[in-house]
């Protein structure tokens, strides 16, 4: 499933888009990019809420498909456009983390 | 140059997890027996004891410097200090708007005591301090410095509530001035790993939560002669915190 196909399938707003076609595969939930980092596999949908500019460099660093972003958080103009440029997918929800992995539980 | 002797991180009995006997009087008063020359209150997300402190402190030859330990919308800890007591509790007022209003419990928590000069009770705090305020660590430095403050996160040393481990590193932006350590013999090992730190002015301050965490002085600070009275002092101390670190860095 691609990251495009994926926000569509579960209802997740793309807040940046610039590889919708990259593969979502697995995923993790952490908020402190400290345990983020090394943690979080490529490919995967990392469930967070944290919303800083180290959100997107994290991000980067862990070649994770994309970001989601949790209860509702967004990301400010400066970071989407930050994000944007350095090729990193973010989605967001309003729904909690659990229930957004639980969602996502099988389907990648 | 003058030397004086710091520690700007300390919580009174208005912190929940500080003990009930971290009184502004005794706090000053083991200040004073430490051998510090300035000390700086700063609970969690509230200056409501910095009166008292500013009362208490100059029983004990203590300059108070009021401030707060502000709990960011990441959850990092950032101490904020103020030049005056008035900008402090503008600030304090500000943040209240802010925070996340989550009852506190007592049992679980513990107490949040407001005292008078006297160490007298004259009101508890009802919404747990530290739950974290919408502000965030990119903003923390310009909402401070709208008050006259200055920010910098707390304990870059440790695990818990720190700014490297909430973010993985210490962040290019706000352009933080200032870091403080809880740990000075981790001071090189940090800097080893996030060379940014080296740019940085570091202060080495105890978070000390009870009366006997309190450090012996060790610490200091050396401001150009001439400064007397505390409001000379504290303004030439706030022209080194909103500075640049220089290439001779004066604190140590």
């Amino acid at each position: 499933m691609t990251v495009k196909e994926f926000a569509d399938r579960f209802g997740l707003k793309p807040l940046s888009l610039p590889e919708p076609d990259r593969e979502v595969q697995g995923g993790y939930c952490g908020d402190l990019l400290s345990w983020v980092m090394g943690r979080a596999g490529a490919d995967a949908v990392w469930i967070t809420i944290m919303s800083n500019v180290n959100t997107v460099a994290v991000a980067s660093l862990s070649d994770v498909s994309c970001v989601v972003l949790a209860e509702g958080v967004t990301l400010e103009d400066g970071l989407i456009r930050t994000a944007e440029e350095k090729g990193v997918n973010v989605l967001t929800s309003d729904k909690p983390a659990f229930t957004l992995a639980s969602e996502f539980g099988g389907a990648v | 140059m003058s030397r004086f002797y710091y520690d700007f991180h300390m919580h009174s009995c208005l912190s929940p997890c500080a003990e009930n006997d971290m009184t502004p009087h005794n706090i000053a008063g083991m200040g004073s027996l430490a051998g510090l020359d300035v000390m700086a209150l700063t609970d969690h997300n509230s200056c409501k004891n910095c009166p008292a402190f500013f009362e208490a402190a100059p029983v004990y030859g203590v300059i108070p410097v009021a401030g707060m330990e502000l709990t960011t919308a990441e959850d990092i800890h950032v101490v904020c200090l103020f030049e005056t007591l008035e900008s402090a509790l503008a600030f304090d007022e500000a943040v209240d708007q802010r925070r996340m209003k989550v009852p506190n419990n007592v049992r679980i928590f513990g107490d949040q005591l407001i005292l008078n000069g006297s160490d007298e009770e004259i009101g508890t705090e009802a919404y747990y301090l530290p739950a974290a305020a919408d502000i965030t660590v990119d903003d923390a430095p310009a909402f401070a410095a709208r008050y006259g403050g200055v920010a910098y996160p707390a304990h870059v040393d440790r695990e818990s509530n720190g700014v490297i481990a909430a973010l993985g590193t210490f962040p290019d932006t706000p352009g933080y001035l200032n870091a403080e350590f809880y740990d000075q013999t981790k001071r090189e090992g940090y800097m080893e790993l996030y060379p940014i730190l080296r740019e940085k002015r570091i202060l080495v301050s105890s978070d000390a939560h009870r009366l006997t965490a309190i450090r012996d002085k060790s610490v200091w600070f050396d401001l150009p002669d001439g400064a007397e009275s505390p409001e000379e002092i504290r303004a030439a101390l706030f022209n080194v915190l909103r500075s640049e670190k220089g290439g001779r860095d004066t604190t140590a």
